[in-house]
């Protein structure tokens, strides 16, 4: 067994294809698998749903895609940073999704699980709720949602060993782990895999079964909001 | 006169008690965190922490270090990070005391719009129909009329809703309010503001 690859185009070869529905962790600019988007905007391939909390900027993250025009579909929460998201959606090119933060995360997390669907009161007397079945427990009401089951998840955790154990760094965890839950394959680019027996094993995040490829590379890690407060005088 | 911003957040933070987990929303309440005092309150931040520290200083922010609103931020000691689907198990499972968020519109039922107007650019709901879905007591922090001088405390929401009577309490610059049944019911008046002034500001019902 071998997970590990020299470069993200090396680590997405043969898992590509047009119409996919991709799972990508991340949260705004913070822990997405930038490296991997990056080979995918240089593989082409095209009509592409994506499953992802935001989507990205207009020069970074999934933005760089829609550039290219290779996103069909996003099933996201949040699109707001990002000018060419909002023609294309604006112009019809762009289908969209909108899926409540929790729900997203519960839905990626429900299929890498084998749940097809659960009950939520999140959306309930909503337009999320249109259309969705209701059923009460309780006395009260909530929806169905459907579990994600990805063709291929990509990733970005801080460490790994070459077995595919992962460890997140602070709040670039987000919604790497159930993202990479729900795919048939899963893709991970890491700052740094580490030999195996180094990791605690009581400290991994995201156990290996779930990873099938690694790959280490440099990232830039851009900051969406730099937001600082003054050093107070001594 | 009616509070200002800082005021509306001093007076939110009133509503927090010691040992609370606490998920505070963009805008004006955010500000609720500089008026906690001495209670020991525990700030999540949905993206996948609890435990939310201030801004960092300049040349030390982290950039796997953010909030839910993209910014930098820092850890506490008491901090532990999370990935979302556990972030919103905690919200969704009630865990989370009290989220504390700003809106467009409230009707007296109860009802929130917060997320989106019609022929504008929609940016999405993000996590707040989760959070208002999920947590313990949901409080509005807001002005009490928009821009044109109309009421934003209605009998019925006109934009799309970000929840169904979900509304615990309302804050606004001219009072406190919570929605009861039948109504809005008074709790309070912002200082120098009368109950007139307030009533006849409000299209809601108030009982």
């Amino acid at each position: 067994m071998n997970k590990v690859y020299g470069s993200a185009k090396e680590a997405l070869d043969g898992v590509l294809f047009d119409g996919m529905l991709i799972a990508a962790g991340g949260f705004g600019l913070c822990g997405i698998p930038e490296l991997l988007l990056q080979a995918i905007k240089e593989a082409g391939t095209k009509d592409l749903t994506f499953a992802s909390n935001n989507a990205g900027v207009d020069d970074f993250g999934i933005g760089i895609l829609l550039q290219t025009r290779q996103v069909k579909k996003m099933l996201s929460s949040y699109v707001g940073e990002n000018a060419e998201f909002m023609r294309q959606y604006l112009s019809g090119e762009l289908e969209l999704e909108f899926n409540p933060q929790g729900t997203l995360a519960e839905r990626m997390r429900a299929g890498g699980c084998g749940i097809p669907g659960f009950y939520t009161k999140t959306g309930v007397g909503t337009v999320i709720a249109e259309g969705k079945e209701v059923k009460v427990f309780d006395g009260e009401e909530y929806i169905l949602e459907r579990g994600i089951f990805a063709d291929l998840s990509i990733v970005k955790a801080w460490k790994a060993d070459d077995t595919g154990n992962l460890v997140f760094r602070k709040t670039a965890r987000n919604f790497n782990p159930p993202a990479a839950m729900c795919g048939k394959i899963c893709v991970a680019e890491v700052e740094e895999i580490v030999p195996r027996g180094s990791l605690d094993p009581d400290c991994i995040h995201l156990p290996g079964i779930y990873v099938h490829r690694i790959v280490q590379g440099t990232h830039e890690k851009r900051i969406e909001q730099r937001t600082t407060r003054k050093r107070e005088d001594v | 006169m009616p509070w200002d911003r800082n005021q509306m957040a001093a007076r939110a933070a009133e509503e927090l008690e010691d040992g609370m987990y606490v998920n505070l929303g963009i805008g004006i309440p955010t500000l609720v965190a500089n008026y906690t005092g001495d209670k020991d309150i525990t700030l999540q931040s949905e993206n996948g922490m609890l435990g939310m520290g201030p801004f960092p200083y300049e040349g030390e922010e982290d950039p796997d270090l953010i909030n839910a609103g993209k910014q930098t931020i820092t850890e506490l000691p008491r901090t532990s990070y999370f990935d979302s689907a556990t972030s919103f198990g905690m919200i969704r499972g009630g865990k989370i005391a009290a989220a504390i968020l700003g809106a467009m519109e409230v009707a007296e039922n109860g009802d929130l719009a917060n997320w989106m107007i019609p022929g504008k650019l929609v940016k999405g709901m993000g996590g707040a129909m989760d959070l208002v879905a999920g947590v313990g007591r949901v409080i509005v922090v807001m002005d009490h009329t928009n821009k044109h001088g109309d009421s934003k405390l209605l009998k019925e929401c006109t934009l799309p809703l970000t929840g169904k009577g979900v509304v615990d309490r309302i804050i606004t610059n001219l009072g406190v309010l919570d929605v009861v049944p039948g109504g809005l019911r008074i709790v309070e008046t912002a200082d120098g503001v009368t109950e007139e002034e307030l009533r006849a500001a409000t299209e809601a019902t108030i009982v």
